[in-house]
């Protein structure tokens, strides 16, 4: 078990990870499969020589939402309105579900189809409505797969990065009536197609979310490789678009930044197969934006962290890390996993994520392929320390800390040190190589060398 | 205080400085447009044909699908071809279209995106949930990048448009990638 405090029955980034490492071949299986994902990625951004400019223009894009955000919301709100489309405003999870149930009853709907939405993940809004009475059918693939696994979502982008194409199909077997056995995956997908067209056809009220919201039209942008978004509002009676009010940008000419930077940084791809840009309401149809602060406005306030707002969740951040890719999504046990995810849970809640800022290598990969330039790992680092100072964080992590900064502080005892334990590695090797030492796990410890490398430049020393 | 007041005033408090708003140009080359189009385009599993006749569309499309199956259009030239008075039907009308023939205004070379605007779509649900779809669009109007585009569209009105770019597809199991997930399984875009 890991050793962060926690509460009875609550299982941490570490204990999470020690589940999905118990399997070594499907870990090493999803760590090559992520890094797949995040070669493509390189081979776009190195295909664009004004990448760089790209990724510093849309970070300015966005600081300038952030500083300015304020107006940006009542404008949009304004010109949405003018467009005939209907907008609420939800302080929280709570009240964005109840609007959303709200809308549901008014229309008596039990029955709703809804595509990709983070905010509603991070809502447990398919929860809130099953307890209500209204079925909820996610109708991307990865989505619809990890939802009849009853799981959510391991990954934002790839939502069943971390399934077998031989366990979808056994789901597609119990649910969905394939062959037993059958796990290639364009017979599965041509099973999930008839059996959501089904569901396309027959729902009035679609639900999705929104990936950018333009302050100057009031319109909104839904990205999609496979049409799922726009199956289920064109042939809806009724369109909820969920966003949190961070996705707001300025002007329409701005989507060209953002467009161009989403789909390369999230799969390699120039850019999804759908862009679609939802303005007003097809005729006789109700369209309703449901804007969420859910914690961000208190995000918008914290100088360090606020940055994280910028995210438009491409994904890039998670293909890339190590501790990511060999840890698995469900093991950050927030809507959101990853590095990013990691910066933004402990803003809702720092008791229950504090350890996700202590699952990062610090390496900084994250930081280098945001598209959007979000200091990532920075923000990580500045967690610990807000999490240590509001005492979040497990009395022997903060010992260990407290002996490493006494020992880093007095070079004579860090070199006795050094000393001390380079002949204990070589005395008593058992006395490192145990189960004690978390440093053991998954590792052979290396052979201690003769001498540090202070000793070694002394006498080599010139 | 409404959520929305409350919302707005700890906007308010919270934000940073007012921070400009970048303006850069981003350098571009309007080189080979059309041959950059096409192998993006092929790179995302589409087909294109660089045409000079609507005739010649027509018997492309005739080789290719199934022409007793339904058809539909918003283009007049294609009115002896498939069906046109789609405008007034109920958008459930159209689950058996096996062919859609539309026109895009313009098309990207960086990415093969077509812009389609809802005053050419018929039905918004049209590009989506027909079994193929075919776009013609103008040789003179495929732009460089994305920024072009947008300077093209402009601030002109629509209740609703999108650029497309390929078929629709999926690659949820195991990355494999699969064409034809909820929308079209194949798309030919024509270069008139």
């Amino acid at each position: 078990m890991g050793s962060n405090a926690k509460t009875a029955g609550t299982l941490d980034h570490a204990d999470l990870s020690d589940i999905f490492n118990r399997d070594e071949p499907r870990v090493n299986w999803h760590d090559e499969t992520l890094w797949f994902v995040r070669t493509k990625r390189d081979r776009a951004a190195h295909s664009l020589p004004e990448w760089e400019l790209l990724r510093e223009t849309a970070s300015g894009i966005k600081h300038n939402v952030l500083s300015n955000l304020h107006n940006y919301l009542q404008q949009f709100e304004e010109k949405a309105i003018a467009n005939g489309v209907q907008v609420h405003w939800a302080a929280d999870a709570k009240e964005h579900n109840e609007i959303v149930l709200s809308i549901l009853k008014k229309h008596k709907i039990t029955q709703m189809v809804k595509s990709k939405s983070m905010l509603t993940e991070e809502c447990h809004l398919n929860e809130y409505l099953q307890q209500n009475g209204v079925g909820v059918i996610d109708s991307d693939l990865g989505e619809r797969i990890v939802q009849l696994a009853e799981e959510p979502p391991s990954h934002i982008v790839l939502p069943c990065i971390h399934k077998k194409k031989e366990e979808i199909g056994d789901l597609f077997h119990v649910h969905l009536g394939t062959e037993a056995g059958e796990s290639n995956p364009q017979v599965l997908t041509e099973a999930a197609r008839q059996h959501l067209r089904d569901t396309f056809l027959t729902r009035k009220v679609s639900l999705t979310g929104v990936n950018f919201a333009v302050a100057e039209t009031g319109e909104f942008v839904v990205c999609t490789n496979e049409g799922n978004a726009d199956m289920g509002s064109h042939l809806a009676d009724v369109h909820i678009a969920c966003m949190g009010i961070e996705k707001i940008i300025p002007e329409r000419k701005h989507l060209s930044f953002f467009l161009r930077l989403l789909a390369r940084s999230a799969t390699g791809q120039p850019i999804t197969t759908y862009s679609s840009h939802f303005k007003k309401p097809r005729p006789g149809q109700e369209m309703h934006i449901v804007l969420v602060d859910n914690g961000r406005t208190t995000q918008l306030g914290r100088e360090d962290f606020r940055n994280s707002l910028k995210c438009i969740r491409c994904g890039a951040c998670m293909n890339t890390c190590p501790v990511y890719r060999r840890s698995g999504g469900h093991s950050y046990h927030n809507a959101i996993a990853g590095p990013i995810g990691s910066i933004l849970a402990p803003n809702l809640d720092m008791k229950k994520y504090a350890d996700l800022p202590f699952a990062s290598t610090l390496c900084g990969s994250c930081s280098n392929v945001c598209p959007v330039k979000i200091d990532i790992h920075d923000q990580l680092y500045k967690w610990r320390q807000v999490l240590v100072k509001e005492g979040h964080v497990s009395p022997v992590k903060a010992v260990g800390m407290k002996a490493m900064a006494f020992t880093f502080s007095m070079p004579r005892f860090f070199a006795f040190a050094g000393k001390a334990g380079r002949s204990l590695m070589r005395l008593f090797p058992f006395a490192v190589n145990n189960k004690l030492n978390p440093w053991f796990k998954e590792r052979e410890m290396p052979a201690p060398p003769q001498e540090s490398f202070r000793e070694w430049y002394s006498k080599n020393r010139k | 205080m409404t959520s929305r007041d409350k919302i707005l005033a700890a906007v308010k408090a919270n934000q940073p400085d007012l921070r400009p708003l970048p303006e850069v140009v981003i350098p571009v080359s309007h080189a080979d447009l059309i041959q950059k189009y096409t192998e993006v385009a092929s790179g995302i599993g589409a087909k294109v044909y660089e045409v000079e006749s609507v005739s010649q569309i027509k018997s492309i499309l005739a080789d290719h699908f199934d022409m007793s199956k339904r058809k539909v259009t918003t283009l007049a030239d294609f009115a002896d071809f498939a069906e046109t008075d789609i405008l007034q039907l109920d958008p459930h009308a159209l689950e058996d279209v096996e062919l859609a023939i539309l026109k895009a205004e313009l098309g990207v070379a960086e990415n093969s995106a077509l812009w389609v605007a809802e005053q050419h779509l018929g039905q918004r649900v049209v590009p989506f949930i027909c079994q193929h779809l075919a776009i013609l669009v103008e040789r003179e109007k495929i732009l460089p990048t994305m920024h072009q585009a947008y300077e093209y569209i402009g601030e002109r009105d629509y209740g609703y448009a999108a650029f497309i770019a390929g078929p629709s597809k999926t690659a949820d199991i195991e990355q494999s990638l699969v064409l034809g997930a909820h929308g079209p399984r194949s798309l030919s875009v024509f270069i008139v």
